[in-house]
């Protein structure tokens, strides 16, 4: 099973495993990693599930769609690492990804 | 027209017993006698995607199932928020436009240049100053002696949050409460302001803040929480003609003010209503932090967003035909069983319970909902250190309006601890 490490802002790390093709909101939210709302529910369409992506894997990723561009883009605190986290699904390619969680979501 | 939209008898009679086609929960008189759940139960069952042909304000589609409203809440690119967010239509010759009511791009630059008063720094500057505030108006309260909940507390906390998001002059913070009001309450939207002194009340509203926009041009806002600083000193929004100036300024009262006024008004209702969740939240103060969400689910203070349709698009079966227009009843989403558990009930320490649409969802999502969080989570704080109980001791008065869910008059008694 690929594994995630999730970096909080006060620094406290969570390795965990995840399924493929959950998302990474999904292996947060249900392993209780703290700092990621996600009030929407993996839709795409509140912003509250923002993660600031580690740089050496900024690029393995797939582009964000239109949609997740639109609703970085409502976050005043957006930087060209930020990325919504229901967006992006597990994969062996992403074994070890290294994500930080913002101070606040929105 | 009041008059005749409060005796209208298709309002009143039992929403089970007559066809659905003479349901309309745009008619004002639903909400101000708090029928409308019933009429929602009933088109989410039999028909969630809802034509009405004879709406108050013309034919309009009713969206009532929770991933319906959150399908088109999403999809900005075929539902338009360009004629206006609300089912009434505008007055071409009283226009004010706003970003609310825009679509991309413009939308995105003037939303871009006001979003960063709610940015968590500045909202963490702002935390002392508004749990002062409430305790301020807390401490002024009458003990065991009946008051208006309302003016007293709700109108004052927001009204003040509002004239330091402005940094409007205090003492007359009340004219902001003033425009808010007459800003939702037209004769054209079914409410009891004609339409004149609305427009009267609007421009005084204008030429008051016109002095306060020339005062800042060209000045850095100090402490950076100033929204007309921002506003006339932002590149994408300086140019902003007087209309268009005068309908930003409008949705941020309005959408910084009514909202969180009612929910601070429903969250003493429903405790009330609900005394076994009060002595749940008496006894473990910390669930102030769900019970928050909760109110505002269970309140959902503006009840639909309008939208338009660009093209003919498909929707559980129905054909929503290009230029149609749709309410997405939040309120009614908000009690949809098939995604919330027990939704008819109030539950301080749900599960989940930021996941409601009273905020919508999408590029329109509301922009200040982490501080309507934040000033109902310090309230309650307050509240809690210093009364043993506030006691509802008669019954809401609920204003003429099916878009703001509001009150005008709540009832109380404080008991000290």
């Amino acid at each position: 099973m690929p594994s995630v490490k999730f970096i909080e802002h006060n620094g406290t790390e969570h390795v965990i495993d995840g399924n493929n093709g959950d998302s990474l909101m999904v292996i947060a939210t249900s392993n209780l990693v703290p700092g990621i709302d996600a009030d929407c529910g993996g839709e795409c369409s509140c912003a509250t599930c923002h993660i600031l992506v580690d740089d050496a894997w900024v690029g393995k990723l797939a582009p964000a769609t239109e949609t997740e561009e639109s609703m970085l883009d409502l976050n005043p605190d957006r930087e060209p690492n930020s990325r919504l986290s229901c967006q992006i699904p597990m994969s062996d390619e992403l074994d070890g990804i290294v994500v930080n969680l913002p101070e606040f979501q929105y | 027209m009041s008059e005749a939209i409060l005796t209208n008898p298709s309002a009143l009679t039992d929403p089970w017993s007559v066809p659905l086609s003479e349901l309309d929960p745009s008619q004002p008189a639903v909400f101000q006698t708090d029928r409308q759940f019933e009429i929602f139960d009933r088109l989410r069952r039999e028909d969630p995607v809802h034509y009405h042909e004879q709406g108050l304000f013309g034919p309009y589609w009713s969206i009532t199932k929770f991933n319906d409203i959150m399908t088109i809440d999403k999809d900005h690119k075929r539902f338009s928020s360009d004629a206006g967010i609300t089912l009434n239509e505008r007055q071409a010759d009283f226009t004010t436009p706003n970003f609310i009511s825009m679509d991309p791009p413009k939308h995105d630059v003037q939303r871009k240049a006001v979003t960063g008063v709610v940015a968590p720094m500045n909202l963490a500057k702002m935390e002392p100053i508004i749990r002062q505030r409430a305790a301020n108006i807390l401490d002024s309260l009458p003990i065991g002696e009946r008051f208006n909940w309302v003016d007293a507390v709700s109108v004052e906390l927001t009204t003040q949050m509002l004239a330091t998001l402005f940094d409007f002059p205090f003492e007359d913070r009340r004219k902001l409460t003033y425009w808010s009001d007459m800003a939702t309450s037209s004769e054209l939207a079914g409410g009891p302001t004609p339409e004149a002194d609305r427009r009267a009340a609007l421009l005084e509203c204008l030429e008051y803040f016109q002095r306060l926009w020339v005062a800042r041009e060209g000045v850095a806002p100090e402490v950076g929480i100033d929204l007309i600083s921002m506003m006339a000193n932002n590149p994408d929004t300086q140019n902003m003609d007087p209309m268009e100036y005068l309908g930003n300024l409008i949705l941020l009262i309005v959408g910084g003010n009514d909202t969180t006024r009612n929910s601070i008004t429903g969250g003493v209702l429903f405790l009330n209503q609900n005394p076994d969740q009060y002595a749940k939240l008496k006894a473990d103060p910390s669930l102030i932090t769900s019970m928050v969400p909760e109110i505002i689910r269970y309140q959902t203070p503006l009840t639909y967003m309008r939208r338009t349709a660009l093209e003919d698009v498909e929707l559980s079966g129905k054909t929503i035909k290009k230029g149609d227009k749709l309410a997405m009843w939040y309120i009614s989403g908000n009690r949809d069983e098939e995604v919330i558990e027990r939704p008819n009930d109030f539950i301080i320490d749900r599960a989940n319970p930021r996941h409601h649409l009273s905020f919508g969802f999408g590029i329109h999502r509301c922009m200040g909902n982490r501080l309507a969080e934040m000033q109902l989570r310090l309230l309650w704080e307050e509240i809690l250190t210093r009364f043993d109980y506030i006691e509802v001791v008669g019954e809401p008065e609920r204003v003429q309006s099916s878009f703001v869910r509001g009150y005008s008059d709540l009832p109380v008694i404080l008991h000290a601890k």
